[in-house]
C-alpha cells in the first residue's frame, strides 16, 4: 500500500489490466494523444495506437464500436469524456448494448466498460456537472459502480473490466484528485457490495460518490455532538446491495440518503422506498434524502454552492431524523 | 467473375428460401398464428445473397429491422427462425427477441436491430475487433435508405474510414423510408455519392442483380481484407410488402411503380440466367423450388410444435 490519487488508481488499473489480458484496449476522445483528465495518461506511449484508440467526437460510434467489438471477442473500455455527453449516444446504450444478451436469447456476451466523469463543483455548468446515474440504473442489463476513493477506484474498474456485462464506471471529478491507500497489485472490489465507511449507532447515512467524503465530514462534526452516524457507500448503484443497508438501518433505525443528483427520481428515492418496504418496523424516523434541487446545475459560484449537497445539508437532515426519535 | 456452378445454384437455392420464408410468414400473420412487428424482406433477395455469398464464415453482419433475409443468407435455420417468429424456445432467441431482433451470433450475426441506422457503428466495432486480431475478417453491414439520415450511419462511416477498418457499407436504397418516398426524405439520388464526404469508394448499383451485387461486394471485401479500409455499396431494389405487415405497400406507392420493378423480379432473372447459361435445367430449378417449399412447411410445422417458454425463462439472460 501507498498512497496516491484516485485517477492515478484508475490509470494504475487500466494499466495492469491491458497488461494481462491483450483483449482489453481503451477508446475514446482524445485518450490516447491528450487524455482529458489524465486518466489514461501514458496508456498510448505503453500499449500503441491499436489499443489506444483515439476517435472522432461521435459518441454513437464509439458506443457502437464498442458493442460491436466486445459481441466478436474485445474487452473495450471506453471514455465519455462528461457523463452529460452519453446522452448523445444513449441508444447505443438503451437499445444495443444493455440489450443485445437479453434479446439475442443469451448467446451475447458484452465486456464492455464505460468510464464517464461527472458531478459538479468546477463551474463548469449544466452540460459537464451532471449526475445522471439514475438514468442508468433504470436499465436492466447494465451495471452501474461510482467509486469513492482510490481504494474503490482501481478495485471496482479492475472488476469491471474482468464482468461479462456492460459496466458504468462514474466518475467523480471532485473525487480524481483525492489522495488514498492503494495495493500496488492487482485486486477486485466485487461489484454489488456496499461498504461501511465508518460504523456508527444512531443513525445510517447513505451516500454515494464524493457524497462519501461530505458523509464522513458531517459524521465527524456530528460525533461532537453526541450523535454517532453509520457512513455506508454502496460503491455499486447497479446491483445495489440493499442487504448492508438493511442491516444497517435495523441496528440504527434511521436512515439518510444522500447524493448529488436531483433528488426527485434518483437513488436516493429507490433506496428510501427499499428501506421502507422491508425495515418498516425498524424505522424511528421517515427516511430523509439529502440530494440537489430540482433544477441543472448552475454557473455561478454563489448558486453552484446552493445547488450542491454537502456537509452541512447532511448535518441538517440527521438533526431532523435523530429529533424525530426524541420527540 | 467466374463462380463455380455449385455456388450460383446455392445463391439460387438461398434466394427462392428467402422468398418463400417470407411469403410462409406472411400468411402466419394473415391467419394470425403470428403476432408482432414484422417487416418482410420479399423483393431485396439479390442483395442479401449477393453480399452474404462473398463471405466467409467467420466474418461478421450486422442486420436492420428487415432482417430475416440477411440471416437466411449468412446461413440461418428456417426452423430456428420461424421459432423465433412464434415466440418458442427454439427459436434463435428463445423467443424473446422476436422477427426484429433474430441474431445468432455463432453465425457472426450481430442483429437484426430494431432502431433504424444503429447497426452500423455495431458492425464497425465487429470490423475493429478483426483488425485488432489481426485476423483478415472483414464485416458487411446492411442499412437501407431510411437510415442514411441518422447520424449514427454517418459517425460509423467517418470512424471506419479514419481508422481504415474492414467494413463494407451495403445501402439497400428499396426507394421508401418506411412509408416516406426517397426524394422527400433526402437530396441525393444515388446515396452512394455520400461516399466521397469519407473519401471512400462508393458505387450505386442494380440491387436485383443478384451477380452485380456479388462482384460489387466481393471487390470491397478483397480490399477490406487487403487493409485499405470501407466502402460504400449502394443496391437499388424494392420490397413487395408493406414496410411493416403483409400488406403490398399499394396504399403508399405508385401502381405502375410496383409492376416496374415487379418485372425486374431478382429470382426470376437469376432463374433465367442459370438456365440460358446451362447452369440449370428446367428440371432442376424446379426440382429446387420444390425442395424449398418442403424445407419451409418442415419448418413451420416444427416451429409450432416447439414449446412455448414459461415464466420460469422471464429473468434469465439479463446479465451474463
Amino acid at each position: 500500500m501507498r498512497p496516491i490519487i484516485y485517477l492515478m488508481a484508475l490509470n494504475e488499473a487500466l494499466q495492469q489490466e491491458m497488461e494481462r489480458d491483450p483483449t482489453v484496449f481503451v477508446t475514446g476522445e482524445d485518450v490516447g494523444q491528450h487524455p482529458p483528465m489524465g486518466v489514461t495518461l501514458g496508456l498510448l506511449q505503453r500499449f500503441g495506437p491499436q489499443r489506444v484508440v483515439d476517435t472522432p467526437i461521435s459518441e454513437s460510434a464509439i458506443l457502437g464500436l464498442a458493442v460491436g467489438a466486445a459481441a466478436a471477442g474485445l474487452r473495450p473500455v471506453v471514455e465519455i469524456m462528461f457523463l452529460d455527453f452519453l446522452f448523445v449516444a444513449f441508444d447505443q446504450v438503451i437499445n444495443q448494448m444493455a440489450k443485445m444478451r437479453y434479446m439475442f436469447g443469451g448467446k451475447a456476451k458484452l465486456p464492455i466498460v464505460v468510464r464517464c466523469p461527472c458531478g459538479g463543483g468546477y463551474g463548469m455548468a449544466a452540460q459537464h456537472s451532471q449526475s445522471l446515474e439514475a438514468m442508468l440504473c433504470h436499465i436492466p442489463g447494465l451495471k452501474v459502480v461510482m467509486p469513492a476513493t482510490p481504494y474503490d477506484a482501481k478495485g471496482l474498474l479492475t472488476a469491471a473490466i474482468r464482468d461479462d456485462n456492460p459496466v458504468f464506471c462514474l466518475e467523480h471529478k471532485k473525487c480524481y484528485t483525492l489522495p488514498g491507500d492503494v495495493p500496488q497489485e492487482q485486486y477486485e472490489v466485487p461489484l454489488g457490495v456496499a461498504e461501511v465507511k465508518r460504523p456508527g449507532s444512531d443513525v445510517t447515512i447513505v451516500a454515494t460518490s464524493y457524497m462519501v467524503h461530505e458523509a464522513l465530514k458531517a459524521a465527524d462534526e456530528l460525533a461532537q455532538r453526541g450523535i454517532d452516524a453509520e457512513v455506508i457507500d454502496p460503491r455499486t448503484l447497479l446491483p445495489l446491495d440493499m442487504d448492508a443497508i438493511l442491516a444497517s438501518v435495523r441496528k440504527t433505525h434511521r436512515v439518510v440518503v444522500v447524493h448529488e443528483a436531483v433528488k426527485f427520481c434518483g437513488v436516493g428515492g429507490e433506496i428510501s422506498a427499499q428501506v421502507a418496504e422491508a425495515a418498516f418496523d425498524a424505522l424511528e424516523a421517515p427516511p430523509l434524502r439529502v440530494a440537489a434541487p430540482f433544477s441543472p446545475v448552475p454557473f455561478s459560484a454563489p448558486l453552484e454552492e446552493a445547488y450542491l449537497p454537502n456537509a452541512q445539508k447532511i448535518i441538517d437532515a440527521v438533526s431532523s431524523v435523530v429529533q424525530a426519535r426524541t420527540e | 467473375m467466374d463462380i463455380p456452378r455449385e455456388k450460383l445454384i446455392e445463391m439460387y437455392e438461398r434466394m427462392v428460401t428467402i422468398r418463400r420464408f417470407e411469403e410462409g410468414a406472411a400468411g402466419l400473420m394473415r391467419d394470425a398464428r403470428i403476432k408482432g412487428f414484422i417487416h418482410l424482406y420479399a423483393g431485396q433477395e439479390a442483395v442479401a445473397v449477393g453480399a452474404c455469398f462473398a463471405i466467409g464464415k467467420d466474418d461478421y453482419i450486422a442486420s436492420h429491422h428487415r432482417g430475416h433475409g440477411h440471416l437466411i443468407a449468412k446461413g440461418g435455420d428456417p426452423k430456428n427462425m420461424y421459432a423465433e417468429l412464434f415466440g418458442r424456445r427454439d427459436g434463435y432467441c428463445h423467443g424473446k427477441g422476436g422477427s426484429m431482433h433474430i441474431a445468432d451470433l455463432d453465425l457472426g450475426i450481430l442483429g437484426a436491430n430494431g432502431i433504424v441506422g444503429a447497426g452500423p457503428p455495431i458492425a464497425v466495432g465487429a470490423a475493429f475487433a478483426a483488425q485488432y486480431k489481426g485476423e483478415r475478417g472483414v464485416s458487411l453491414c446492411f442499412f437501407g435508405d431510411g437510415a442514411t439520415n441518422q447520424g449514427t450511419v454517418h459517425e460509423a462511416l467517418n470512424l471506419a474510414a479514419v481508422l481504415k477498418l474492414p467494413v463494407v457499407f451495403i445501402c439497400e436504397n428499396n426507394l421508401y423510408g418506411e412509408y416516406t418516398r426517397q426524394d422527400r426524405h433526402q437530396t441525393v439520388k444515388d446515396i452512394a455519392e455520400r461516399a466521397k464526404a469519407y473519401a471512400i469508394p462508393g458505387v450505386t448499383l442494380d440491387g436485383m442483380d443478384v451477380l452485380a451485387v456479388h462482384e460489387a461486394v466481393s471487390e470491397a471485401v478483397e480490399r477490406a481484407r487487403r487493409g485499405e479500409g470501407p466502402s460504400f455499396i449502394e443496391c437499388k431494389t424494392y420490397r413487395y410488402f408493406d414496410h411493416q405487415g403483409v400488406g403490398n405497400g399499394a396504399a403508399d406507392r405508385p401502381a405502375e411503380e410496383m409492376e416496374e420493378w415487379r418485372a425486374k423480379d431478382a429470382i426470376v432473372r437469376f432463374r433465367r440466367h442459370l438456365i440460358q447459361t446451362e447452369a440449370l435445367t428446367e428440371a432442376e430449378a424446379e426440382d429446387i423450388d420444390r425442395r424449398v417449399a418442403t424445407r419451409i412447411d418442415e419448418a413451420i410445422a416444427f416451429a409450432e410444435a416447439s414449446p412455448l417458454p414459461t415464466e420460469d425463462d422471464l429473468l434469465t439472460d439479463v446479465y451474463a
